[in-house]
């Protein structure tokens, strides 16, 4: 399992490295496409069905918002010249995953290994969840009553970002 | 173990796309990335080898079920992510009607 995971995951990598280097957007937003997509199949091989639904759905929708507004504006992507801003800006990526690298080294100890770690704060959770939601499925247990509050702090999240495209999309823009 | 650290680089694949690219669709795509990584991670975390999908049969009783905790934040995130991509993409292309360009370095507008 390990293995599929971590091969799915390698082609993730290659996915998301070609859609920052391509030169056509178009082709960018198809290869942000393979890694969301190859996510789905993830989420399907750590048996989490409730996920991969939800994400084939939002990756379709996401990547129809990208390529509407990639053909609303431009193709190419201007040539970018290495002067020294870019420079500047490779030297700060480079220090920061340098730094990043080390703290995830240091964090990586403290995980369980994979596929060996065991329920924590989920077993009350688990435990007769059934007959506390009753719902047979225990992830909508979780979302819809126990953390109940979270969801509806998503609602009004969502909201908000749906009343923000709104307005953007209505004003005028000053000359 | 292996699986983290592939997990990692996907994240920092994307915070390097974030803090070189120039182009404003790139940026947005690279912060899709992140999510993803984040998500898998999440997954990743609530496995356990041998478990079965958090779905109760009554007929037939399982012992072990793979975390339900994880998949319920990340599929709260996967949803909260798709409204930011929108808005983000809602001001990218105000931004390209505005100059007539989506690389940052050409919106002298926003120079302080």
């Amino acid at each position: 399992m390990e293995i599929a995971i971590s091969v799915i995951t390698g082609f993730m990598i290659i996915g998301a490295l070609y859609a920052i280097h391509a030169r056509d957007l178009l082709s960018a937003v198809i290869a942000c496409g393979i890694v969301g997509y190859s996510l789905v199949i993830c989420f399907l091989l750590l048996k989490a069905p409730d996920l991969a639904i939800v994400q084939i759905v939002i990756e379709t929708i996401t990547l129809i918002i990208m390529v509407a507004v990639v053909l609303d504006s431009t193709r190419e992507e201007k040539y970018q010249k290495f002067d020294r801003q870019g420079y500047f800006t490779a030297i700060l990526s480079i220090l920061i995953i340098v730094v990043l690298f080390y703290f995830m080294m240091n964090s990586v100890s403290s995980l369980d290994p994979f596929g060996e770690g065991k329920l924590r704060m989920a077993q009350s959770y688990v435990e007769g969840a059934t007959e506390k939601t009753g719902s047979a499925n225990l992830v909508t247990g979780v979302v819809f009553d126990f953390r109940g509050y979270d969801t509806l702090g998503e609602a009004t999240v969502l909201v908000t970002a749906v009343l923000g495209v709104l307005t953007i999309m209505r004003i005028k823009g000053k000359k | 173990m292996i699986v983290y650290w592939l997990c990692f680089i996907l994240f920092l694949v994307g915070l390097y796309g974030v803090i070189t690219r120039r182009n404003l669709i790139k940026i947005a795509i690279s912060l899709s990335i992140m999510e993803f990584s984040t998500f898998l991670f999440f997954a990743l975390v609530g496995y356990f080898e041998g478990g079965v999908a958090p779905i109760v049969d009554p007929a037939d009783p399982v012992k072990l079920y793979v975390d339900p905790l994880p998949q319920a934040l990340v599929l709260t995130a996967i949803v909260i992510g798709l409204a930011t991509t929108a808005l983000l993409m809602a001001v990218i292309i105000r931004i390209y009607r505005k100059y007539g360009s989506l690389d940052i370095r050409e919106i002298k507008n926003l120079r302080g």
